[in-house]
């Protein structure tokens, strides 16, 4: 699939320390790696929102080291604090309790090597689709102009290809969707903090989506925290699956997904695949997260 | 709009995307040129209904003193407004100068204040604290009503005719852009934050013209309040300008030229606030093209 080589940075791929055959390594290995190398490191995180007389325990007690380079996914249920983990990764608001470090640097401020999908678009309305994409550049203070090829690359990537002129208001929600995910990556971070981006896709683009981000992944070795409600997406794409409890939210299981690299839409093939899926899905039975035969038919009439 | 349809989804396929680039250039969306007929001809048609219903009620108006013999001082025929008009243009067009000078100073002494204001309320929590629920408060007295206050305080003159006009126009242009700062989604400031950039930058590029739009409605809300403002503060304050002479022309009944005066006035008013709007056409083209007329009224 070639193009890998437009998600990737130009020239770098050769010596990208993530390989096809390093990805075989023990989740144990890549977690060691990422204490070394700076991957992400949580520690004893909790936060606490107190708005308005309502206090909301959002996460209690995170630990999670996340290695570079690495693939992990969040699931669990909605309100667990997903989005609320991003963001504290991120940097877009202080902890309550514990402390974060990306990269070997205490997160204090926000983070600005990192590319975030946010669950809703977000592109500005009065940009057509290449501005929205080359805002990033432009608030980074670098020149919009050198990154225009690359904007109409990834624009085809995503399969928007003669939409760069088009506005937001144009597309439709997943179009939208895409040219985000576009957005994030354009000035090439070595993190990427993805919120449930493939949510508003359909079913057929979201599969061509999950194939292409794996396709990137391993081309350019950024690291991934991916949050998704799609056990499916989850186990198919990561390295590891994280899952939260409901609130407050806290880690309930670590499942590592030991499939060989490339998987590709295949990897739902194998064994692995079927026991994690299984597995997590017990785990979610067990919680209540889900729940069998669940009362609509108790639904009182009017 | 434009081409929208003109481009083509083409498959997230890999296969073909690096040379889908260069393809990608040629199908672009294309620029349709519509069709462009007579512009005041389109505006007629546009307007036809309106334009109907204006001549029937200036017809209705020039006939109905006469066959119901409404004397003049009640209600002017038009041509005799007019005629009034003609032998007085210079004395009321210089009165309307003064009046225009003050409704524009303070309305631009309003804009000034208001929009750094707005901004500082939504930056700051302890701003909002205690500005905005002293505003909310002040919004609702009736301002006109310390006009006389400000005579006291500040004399005849400009100063206190300006006072008024800028106080009346300052809150719907505040309220508004306040309302419009807030409308900024936090997820993309957010985004902007992680690019490290400066606050001015984000308030440059996304804040400010995020909230332009519902900038704009205040500020031609506030045009019509001015042009009020401005002529209420001579009815009380003043020994010039358009309300001064409006008053003066009650005293001698004559009619025709309080009619007169209305008419220039409003004129001045229409005026301003379609400056106002060629302005907001120019600025945010990708909003005026897709939202709903904005009533000019207050
Ligand atoms: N800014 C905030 N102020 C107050 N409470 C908040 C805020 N942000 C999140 N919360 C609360 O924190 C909890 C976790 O929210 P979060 O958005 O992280 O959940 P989530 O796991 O992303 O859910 P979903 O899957 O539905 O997106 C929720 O109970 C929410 O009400
Ligand atoms: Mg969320």
């Amino acid at each position: 699939m070639s193009n890998v080589a437009i998600f990737g940075r130009k020239g770098a791929d050769t010596n990208a320390p993530h390989g096809i055959a390093e990805r075989g390594m023990t989740a144990a290995a890549t977690l060691a790696s990422g204490t070394q190398d700076g991957g992400i490191v949580i520690k004893g995180v909790s936060k606490i929102f107190d708005s308005e007389g309502r206090r909301v325990e959002a996460l209690l007690d995170i630990d999670l080291t996340i290695g570079r380079g690495e693939f992990v996914s969040i699931v669990g249920p909605s309100g667990c604090g997903k989005s609320t983990l991003l963001r504290l990764i991120a940097g877009l608001m202080p902890t309550s309790g514990g402390a974060i470090s990306v990269a070997g640097r205490v997160v204090d401020r926000p983070i600005t090597d990192v590319g975030i999908v946010f669950q809703k678009p977000v592109l500005l309305e009065w940009r057509s689709v290449i501005d929205n994409l080359l805002l990033q550049p432009e608030l980074r203070g670098l020149d919009p102009a050198a990154y225009r090829d690359r904007a109409i690359d990834l624009l085809a990537a995503v399969g928007l290809s003669g939409f760069e002129d088009a506005y937001p208001r144009q597309l439709s929600g997943g179009m939208q969707q895409r040219a985000s995910i576009a957005r994030a990556l354009i000035h090439d971070p070595s993190l990427l903090l993805m919120d449930e981006p493939l949510g508003a896709l359909d079913a057929l683009t979201r599969e061509q989506v999950r194939v292409d981000l794996e396709e990137l992944w391993l081309a350019t070795g950024k690291t991934v925290v991916f949050i998704t409600h799609s056990i499916d997406e989850a186990v198919l794409l990561s390295d590891r699956v994280v899952i939260m409890s409901p609130r407050p939210g806290r880690i309930d299981r670590v499942i590592d997904i030991d499939i060989a690299r490339p998987r590709g839409l295949e990897g739902r093939n194998s064994q692995v695949f079927k026991d994690a899926e299984e597995e997590i899905t017990k785990i979610f039975l067990e919680r209540g997260v889900l729940k069998r035969g669940r009362p609509f038919a108790a639904i009182r009439k009017p | 709009m434009t081409g929208q349809s003109a481009g083509q989804v083409s498959s997230p396929s890999s296969v073909e995307t690096r040379a889908g680039g260069a393809a990608a250039q040629g199908g672009a969306v294309q620029q349709a040129v519509p069709p462009k007929p007579n512009a005041l001809l389109a505006f007629l048609k546009r307007r036809k209904l309106v334009l109907m219903t204006l001549v029937v009620i200036l017809v209705a108006w020039e006939l109905a003193p006469r066959l119901l013999a409404i004397p003049d001082y009640l209600l002017p025929p038009p041509s005799q407004v007019f005629t009034a008009f003609l032998g007085q243009w210079q004395r009321t067009l210089a009165a309307t100068w003064i009046t225009t000078s003050v409704m524009l100073g303070g309305y631009l002494i309003a804009i000034v204040v208001s929009i750094p204001l707005a901004l500082a309320i939504v930056s700051s929590r302890v701003v909002e604290d205690t500005v905005e629920p002293i505003m909310l408060v002040f919004q609702v007295i009736p301002k006109i009503a310390i006009a006389p206050l400000f005579i006291v305080w500040f004399g005849f003159g400009y100063t206190p005719k300006t006072m008024l006009v800028f106080l009346l126009a300052f809150f719907p242009i505040t309220l508004s852009a306040v309302a419009g700062f807030r409308a900024v989604d936090p997820d993309i400031m957010d985004l902007a934050r992680s690019t490290g950039t400066s606050t001015w930058t984000m308030f440059r590029k996304i804040k400010l013209p995020q909230a332009l739009p519902q900038i704009f409605t205040g500020l031609k809300v506030g045009v019509a309040l001015a042009s009020t403002g401005a002529v209420v503060a001579e009815f009380i304050a003043s020994d010039r300008g358009l309300g001064y002479l409006l008053l003066e022309w009650r005293g001698e009944l004559d009619t025709p030229m309080v009619f007169a005066g209305v008419f220039v006035i409003s004129l001045v008013g229409i005026v301003v606030y379609y400056i106002v709007e060629a302005i907001e056409r120019f600025t945010i083209p990708w909003h005026v093209s897709q939202r709903d007329p904005v009533p000019m009224n207050a």
